[in-house]
């Protein structure tokens, strides 16, 4: 297990260069001079050269792809164009916010989707069946802005069981849980519908194989037939799912803070992307492809926990 | 062959029949057969895919898929429980402990992401209340048992590191962890090589030996038949069509569609080419009334349109036959 872990671990440093380079060249061929969004058309020459010597843009472009590796591995993302302080601080001080929001909603979306999925193919064409697949399909449709949208109308406007902005104060942790209920339902209902589709046909076809025939020979209930011995099975597209949706969650995320008003890496892409502070969207850019990346290790780490055929192969 | 009567053996089916659900009609895929296996007996339930072998098997476990396929009369007898009569709980409760059963396919009947050792042991933790560690030791003794070499070290192991051989070896100490009275086998060998058939087949006469078990060996290899069982039941669309001691049935195969069996085995000596049976066996929808044989068979007549009943063959009262033609006056 420790040499599949450590192995793992090391495939993922070229991925991240990838990115990193990516996301480097990205921003220098996207049209426009940031010296002209930072000080304005009216500029004069000299203090745009001024400028780009300062943000270290005159130097040849090899240079700057050093310096902004070197950086990176320092944990340094640079300072804001708007702000000027470290963009570092800035993110780490709303990470654990939209890191909560996610975690929540993975919470909400597995907990629901999974039991719903293994009873919807337990009664096959039943009625939890006919609800999962309603469910599903309402949830694939929906998108996150438009459900947040009636989850506020309906709990916050109407029924006032919740805060219509989710900006807690700090140190009120209870104030806190209750702002997360909302954002973390919207985004959770939604994996809901992908996590249940997998789940139900996963078990579909569980439940039709050989080793669950078995199981039955022994004369093990059927509970235990259903979750130890099918479910088991299914946890390997269960995980897959989870994780890829990990991918949607963070883009997601965006949008849900944007509606719920919540702070966020939603909502500081959206003010760097307003005052065209590229070195903050760089910044971003990378923090949220380096949560891609983590999210897909955590994913097949857990593979190699739920499937033994996977550490020895 | 012992004399125990046919009510106290083991395992004792009267009249059972098997309906299967097409569109909106029930139709009989086995029809009113009767048998019972007696101790350290074994009986081999024999003919080609279709003929009802599997779905008597599954009858007798109580693993019929439940919407699509059910019994529609009979009584099933296992350790003198009426499987029939009794509720899902009692029937959950004799599956694995009193009656087991080994399936045809050892590459996916077990359960990919259990360890081995859990598997052979998890029956004993279901009906004798073993614990974990307990299961596990009593789990090592029945890997030895059926000759798993290091069976303590692999235990742990899962069923992707086994051989085809070992994985049927693993489901003969899974199906027998609680000391089972009856053994269901179902085409157990068909799908492994031709020398680890041989193996697994005698450790199975070995162990039916020392446990005193009821066989019921499900197989279409007269090969097999021949090897190992004492009598026979030769199904076809089904119905039983024959049935005997196996010495008898080979002397003097008498339905024929028994006929047609034997002529179609190959064999070494002599050089008379094989003879394949004609015809294919009629979907369930389309069965003839009366003989089902009756599309396939060479010696057909009127009488054939209503259903035979089973008859003796040379006086011998064990060996008996379903065809007209083969009425005894």
């Amino acid at each position: 297990m420790l040499r599949f872990v450590i192995k793992r671990l090391l495939t993922a440093i070229p991925t991240l260069w990838a990115v990193l380079t990516t996301v480097f060249i990205l921003v220098r061929v996207v049209p426009g001079d940031p010296t002209i969004a930072i000080l304005g058309d009216q500029a004069s020459e000299a203090a745009r050269a001024e400028l780009r010597d300062k943000l270290g843009l005159a130097k040849p472009i090899l240079a700057q792809y050093v310096d902004f590796m070197s950086q990176i591995v320092q944990g340094d993302l640079g300072r804001s164009l708007s702000t000027n302080r470290p963009i570092t601080d800035d993110v780490l001080a709303v990470l654990p916010y939209t890191i909560e929001l996610t975690l929540a909603s993975l919470l909400v979306g597995t907990v629901i989707g999974v039991p719903l999925g293994v009873l919807a193919a337990e009664k096959r064409d039943g009625f939890a069946d006919w609800f999962a697949r309603l469910f599903s399909l309402a949830g694939v449709s929906f998108p996150a802005f438009v459900s947040g949208i009636l989850l506020l109308i309906a709990f916050a406007v109407e029924l006032r069981w919740f805060p219509v902005i989710s900006t807690s104060k700090p140190g009120d942790p209870w104030g806190r849980f209750v702002a997360l209920v909302l954002p973390s339902l919207n985004l959770g209902l939604l994996m809901v519908a992908y996590v249940t589709r997998v789940t139900r046909s996963g078990m579909l076809k569980a439940l039709g194989e050989d080793y669950v025939r078995t199981a039955r020979a022994k004369g093990l209930p059927h509970r235990i037939v259903v979750w130890r011995h099918a479910f088991r099975n299914v946890l390997v597209p269960v995980v897959t799912v989870v994780g890829l949706y990990l991918g949607v969650l963070i883009g997601n995320a965006v949008l849900t803070e944007i509606v719920f008003n919540r702070p966020g890496i939603g909502k500081l892409i959206v003010t760097a992307l307003n005052q065209r502070d590229y070195s903050l969207l760089q910044g971003l850019m990378v923090v949220s492809a380096f949560a891609i990346v983590v999210a897909n290790i955590l994913t097949d780490l857990t593979y190699g926990l739920v499937d033994p055929r996977v550490k020895t192969s | 062959m012992s004399t125990e009567p046919a009510a106290t053996a083991p395992l004792s089916v009267e009249g059972l029949t098997t309906s299967i659900l097409v569109g909106t009609t029930w139709y009989d895929a086995v029809r009113d057969i009767s048998f019972h296996v007696r101790p350290k007996e074994t009986l081999a339930l024999v003919g080609e895919s279709g003929c009802g072998k599997s779905l008597t098997a599954l009858s007798v476990m109580g693993l019929l898929p439940p919407a699509a396929v059910r019994v529609t009369s009979g009584r099933i007898v296992v350790d003198g429980v009426d499987m029939t009569a009794a509720d899902e709980p009692t029937r959950e409760a004799m599956r694995g402990d009193r009656i087991g059963m080994i399936f045809q396919e050892p590459m996916t009947s077990l359960n990919p992401v259990l360890p081995i050792g859990f598997q052979v042991g998890e029956a004993l933790m279901r009906h004798r209340g073993f614990t974990r560690r307990q299961a596990r030791e009593r789990a090592r003794e029945l890997l030895e048992l059926v000759r798993v070499p290091a069976a303590a070290e692999r235990l742990d192991a899962y069923p992707h590191q086994f051989s085809g051989g070992m994985r049927q070896r693993v489901m003969i100490a899974l199906a027998l962890a609680c000391g089972p009275r009856v053994l269901i086998a179902d085409e157990p060998t068909t799908a492994l090589d031709v020398t680890i058939q041989a193996q697994v087949l005698a450790l199975m006469a070995d162990l039916q030996e020392k446990e005193g078990l009821a066989l019921l060996l499900i197989t279409h290899n007269l090969g097999v038949v021949a090897s190992v069982a004492d009598r026979v039941m030769v199904m076809y669309g089904g119905d039983v069509v024959e049935s005997g001691p196996v010495h008898a049935f080979f002397a003097r195969p008498t339905h024929p569609y028994s006929e047609a069996l034997l002529a179609a085995m190959p064999r070494i000596e002599g050089d008379l080419p094989l003879q394949p049976i004609p015809g294919q066996v009629p979907s369930l929808t389309e069965m003839p009334v009366g003989c089902r044989f009756q599309t396939r068979c060479p010696i057909r007549d009127e009488r054939c349109a209503v259903l035979p009943p089973m008859t003796t063959v040379a006086g011998d009262p064990d060996h008996r036959v379903r065809c007209w033609a083969r009425v005894e006056a």
